[in-house]
């Protein structure tokens, strides 16, 4: 006895496709025939590179996802969204300060925000996209980059916002900052950068160069983790 | 008392002066400020067009996020929204007449904001912390002042948006004295002057700085003539038409003598005699501090 | 006996576009000249307040080339004297909202130099970009 293949209607691009239940939109688009060059990328919900946008049967909300990690319904009508138009300045982070004025430079058209929402809504990590652009209207840069931590740049925040923001851009300069100046440093890691600076090691390092291999794999496995 | 409070984004960078006075200020009357959790923008400016629902969603967004405030053990109430900026307070009170008035709209605002855990009712009231303080009472107040400002004459700038329209000014529109009374109660002289509620060209200081400038000119002038030492307002966007761009003022005119401008919270706290590093004067583009240590901190 | 202005369709049809966007009744005016009174933008302005208001009763569509309505910045000082109490503000907005729902911007963020919007407090940027970009 065989097991039946139950099959679903997705309307790729407006033509109807009968696809197996259960497939991601990418292995639709496959299945039908497609030949994805753009808007596919790693398959396992990491790059942002398959973003798309659908709407299900019975239900008016136009909704975005990634291609690899959206199953389909039946009924589902779907397109690939391969690329987003954005605005990306240019800068030095060298040369930047942690602070609202930067974004008042950069990303000025986060002012124009109207908390609609619509970023969230559309998002497929289920970021409070709106939450940090209003972080950052307010210079909260450490917030806002903790709130984005998640975003893969697939871009449909930025696509259905109605104020023209790029969300994402703005979100990736704040992580930016927030890693070269605002996170704690390690004094630790600090201290050792210096030890090693200043050749507290150069004398064991210079041992290990003039050993040989059998020498340097019995000392290999001879060697005492020490675990705290 | 623990009350809700909106900041807005101003008090947070540039305006951090008024919220740090007005905490401090808030907290030696026992008013707590409890600031109001994942808050948004408000939109500085409100949407007059019939139709536009759009930008009352930021407001009302705001009031929704009020409504677990009390259960919560966060604050003492949750029918109230304390405000300290002029033009949030203006923009709240008209997004709220609106959906007061238009139960349809309301509704459609709700609809759309269905991600949010609760609706909005139209229930919560928008208070500036002027008339929290005159229901707590100017006389109340003055047994809290600590620091004479005896002889310190005080400008008291309303603008535009603390009392106009008249639906949601706080005081008469033409002639407004709530200022005047808190100014009274804190020891200083309240100074007679009429460009008292005139614009200073808001939102112009982004494409016609002409214009500002000549309206800030009129109104700095006019608190000279009646020999005013300082400025007080409650509006962040006043506040920089009126002190940042006095750089600008001098510029042009070698022989303007720049006044400081402060905001009412601030006064309050050096009435009160709080720590110095309450008055937040970080911000300040004109230097209050030599005026200060002239006429008060003898 | 009083003279009756009719409107033929098309200026009726403009000034009724203004009407059902800020809900005021322009016929209301009398053209007493107390919002141009009290402006404190009039003189920078090209036609006063109550020149904006004339034109828009008669549904002239040429008000929309006038400078006025981006140099109002909402200050409500007509409103609160007007004797009909209309409210002129809401008719400025109006006007602005014609031109901006067609993409007529009066002001483009990306032009300001980026000395200068460092300076500026965002108060201002979201202020001036919500009445002044669509």
């Amino acid at each position: 006895m065989s097991i039946e293949k139950k099959m679903v209607t997705v309307y790729i691009m407006g033509e109807p496709q009968q696809v197996p239940e259960g497939s991601t939109i990418i292995m639709a688009w496959e299945y039908a025939g497609f030949q994805l060059k753009k808007g596919i990328g790693c398959r396992e919900g990491f790059c942002g590179a398959c973003a798309t946008v659908y709407r299900e049967k019975g239900d008016y909300k136009l909704k975005g996802g990634l291609a690899c990690q959206t199953v389909v319904t039946d009924g589902m009508s779907l397109v690939q969204i391969p690329f987003v138009p954005s605005e990306k300045p240019q800068y030095d982070l060298k040369n930047l300060e942690p602070n609202i004025d930067t974004f008042k430079e950069l990303f000025p058209t986060i002012f124009r925000c109207v908390a609609c929402n619509t970023c969230t809504k559309a998002c497929p990590q289920d970021i409070k996209v709106m939450d940090y652009i209003q972080q950052l209207k307010r210079g909260d840069i450490a917030a806002a980059a903790d709130t984005s931590f998640d975003c893969i740049r697939c871009g449909l925040c930025a696509l259905r916002c109605p104020a023209d923001i790029v969300q994402f851009n703005a979100a990736t300069l704040a992580q930016r900052l927030y890693g070269k100046y605002l996170a704690l440093r390690s004094p630790e890691l600090e201290n050792r950068l210096k030890e090693i600076d200043d050749g507290k090691f150069d004398a064991e390092i210079a041992e290990l160069n003039n050993m040989g291999h059998d020498d340097l794999v019995t000392k290999y496995y001879s060697r005492q983790i020490k675990i705290k | 008392m623990k009350i809700p409070y909106f900041p807005g984004c101003s008090l947070k960078t540039y305006a951090s002066g008024f919220e740090k006075s007005a905490i401090a200020a808030g907290k030696a009357l026992d008013i707590e400020l409890v600031e109001l959790p994942r808050w948004n923008c408000c939109g500085v400016v409100s949407s007059l067009t019939k139709d536009d629902l759009m930008h009352h969603l930021a407001p009302v967004r705001n009031l929704m996020r009020l409504s677990d405030m009390k259960t919560s053990g966060l604050a003492d109430e949750d029918k109230r929204l304390l405000v300290l900026c002029s033009m949030c307070m203006n923009t709240f009170k008209r997004t709220n007449l609106k959906v007061r008035e238009n139960s349809e709209d309301l509704a459609t605002l709700n609809d759309f904001m269905y991600l949010e855990e609760a609706k909005y009712d139209g229930s919560v009231d928008i208070v500036h912390f002027l008339e929290l303080l005159k229901e707590y009472g100017f006389d109340k107040i003055s047994e809290s002042v600590n620091t004479s400002l005896a002889g310190l004459k005080v400008a008291p700038y309303y603008g535009c948006m603390l009392i106009r329209p008249k639906e949601v000014g706080i005081d008469d529109a033409e002639e407004p004295t709530i200022f005047e009374n808190l100014i009274s109660s804190l020891g200083a002289e309240p100074v007679s002057w009429h460009a008292k509620n005139q614009c200073c060209g808001s939102y112009l200081t982004v494409n016609k700085q002409d214009t500002v400038i000549k309206l800030t000119r009129r109104i700095l002038d006019n608190a000279q003539q009646e020999k005013a030492d300082v400025i007080v307002t409650s509006c962040p966007l006043c506040a920089f038409n009126l002190d940042s761009r006095q750089a600008l003022l001098q510029e042009t005119n070698p022989g303007f003598e720049p006044i400081p401008v402060l905001y009412f919270t601030q006064l309050m706290a050096i009435a009160f005699g709080l720590d110095a590093a309450t008055y937040g004067f970080e911000k300040n583009k004109v230097d209050p501090m030599p005026l200060l240590n002239k006429k008060v901190f003898i | 006996m009083a003279k009756k202005i009719k409107l033929d369709d098309k200026t009726q049809a403009f000034q009724k576009l203004v009407e059902d966007l800020c809900g005021q009744n322009t016929a209301k005016c009398d053209q007493c000249g107390t919002c141009s009174g009290g402006c404190p933008f009039v003189e920078d302005m090209d036609i006063t307040p109550a020149e904006l208001m004339r034109k828009v009763m008669l549904g002239q569509e040429d008000v929309l080339e006038s400078e006025t309505m981006w140099i109002c910045a909402t200050c409500n000082t007509c409103t609160v004297r007007c004797p009909r109490k209309l409210d002129v503000s809401k008719i400025a907005e109006a006007l602005r909202q014609i031109r901006l729902r067609n993409e007529i911007d009066q002001l483009d963020i990306g032009k300001i130099s980026r000395e200068e919007i460092k300076e500026l407090p965002q108060i201002a940027l979201i202020a001036a970009l919500r009445k002044l970009s669509s």
